[in-house]
């Protein structure tokens, strides 16, 4: 039976796989045929995901996003991959007058500058194939809704937004394609943020028509149709996958 | 540490006009200003003006701005 979404002979990289979306991502990816490369700071956590993914020949890097010598050597240590999910992402929940140069360093570090520049080491590199994908973990949050205390993330956030359409065009030449997608909340360990508390979310829950918050695995088959040949013609689109949340 | 001005910190960060409504028996969520965005504020003014990080749990554990200036407190003698 023909699979428009098999990732069959695709090779494909996942950062952030040691936790929620990316974790689910990989494992996903790898029941639909994919080899894995799966990188993360956390080795433990890595190598739980690991041994979560189906099929042989898969390998995981240890790196930090923050760190050009890491993103280096994650494609000097990659194949040649037909997929890159830049998904690896943090926040750090602030009011405006409270933002210092070192959180909002912090936060574009890792949720804008690592994957645009990662993004850009794989291409000049010659790491990605020709008819790669390539897919962002965006958010609702910045281009589409705001929320208190989440300023920092939203800069970074709706920066990606911009980056995906402008790389999409950039890159369409080599056909490469580039597309995001735009979560709402996603039970997740974002959630567990010292500054959120279990009230605030029992009632943000009840601001989703849907009733719940998502599941990892179901932005996990949007990324997998991304990078899937059933979705050649798209590219420089942000799916939104909030439950509702944004049609209010 | 000074009261008056932690009254006016306080004031600073939930956008009350002013402070000497306040007092140590204050019951700051009761205040019609209060949000979670005075809950980030409050922990963020907290670590910037006294060097204390104090969690959602220990603002949650709190009713009065005086149970917040115990827990400042308290974390600067650990
Ligand atoms: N959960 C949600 O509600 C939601 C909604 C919209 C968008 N998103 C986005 O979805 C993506 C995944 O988030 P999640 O919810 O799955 O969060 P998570 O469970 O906290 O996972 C975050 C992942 O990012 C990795 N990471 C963070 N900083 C890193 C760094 N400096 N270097 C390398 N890896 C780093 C972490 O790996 P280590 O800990 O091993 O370093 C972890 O694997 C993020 O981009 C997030 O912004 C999440």
């Amino acid at each position: 039976m023909s699979n428009p979404f098999s990732l069959v002979d695709k090779t494909i990289l996942v950062t952030g796989a040691s936790s929620g979306i990316g974790k689910a991502t990989a494992i996903e990816c790898s029941k639909m045929g994919a080899k894995m490369v799966i990188t993360g700071r956390n080795e433990l956590r890595l190598q739980e995901t690991m041994q979560l993914l189906e099929g042989e020949g898969h390998q995981m890097i240890v790196a930090d996003l923050t760190k050009e010598d890491d993103l280096n050597s994650i494609a000097e240590q990659c194949p040649l991959i037909e997929g890159l999910v830049n998904n690896a992402g943090s926040t750090i929940m602030v009011p405006t007058q409270f933002i210092s140069r070192e959180k909002l360093q912090q936060v574009l570090e890792v949720n804008t500058i690592a994957p645009i520049l990662l993004t850009q080491i794989f291409v000049k590199k010659k790491k990605i194939a020709k008819g790669a994908s390539i897919v962002f973990t965006d958010s609702i949050s910045g281009v589409k809704i705001a929320s208190p205390g989440n300023v920092l993330y939203s800069t970074s956030k709706s920066a990606i937004y911009g980056f995906v359409k402008n790389a999409a065009l950039d890159l369409a030449g080599k056909k490469i394609r580039v597309n995001a997608v735009c979560p709402g909340m996603i039970d997740t360990h974002i959630l567990d943020d010292v500054s959120v508390t279990s009230e605030d979310i029992e009632a943000d829950v009840k601001k989703y028509p849907l009733k719940r918050y998502g599941k990892p695995e179901e932005v996990a088959y949007a990324i997998i149709y991304f990078l899937s040949d059933a979705s050649a013609f798209t590219t420089g689109s942000s799916l939104v996958i909030d439950g509702g949340f944004t049609l209010q | 540490m000074e009261l008056k001005e932690f009254f006016e910190n306080f004031a600073e960060v939930m956008d009350l006009d002013d402070a000497n409504s306040l007092s140590e028996n204050t019951e700051f969520k009761e205040l019609e200003e209060w949000s979670s965005l005075s809950a980030l504020g409050l922990m963020a003014m907290i670590d910037e003006q006294y060097g204390v990080s104090l969690t959602a749990a220990d603002i949650r554990g709190s009713k009065t701005i005086g149970d917040i200036i115990e827990k400042i407190k308290s974390h600067s003698n650990e």
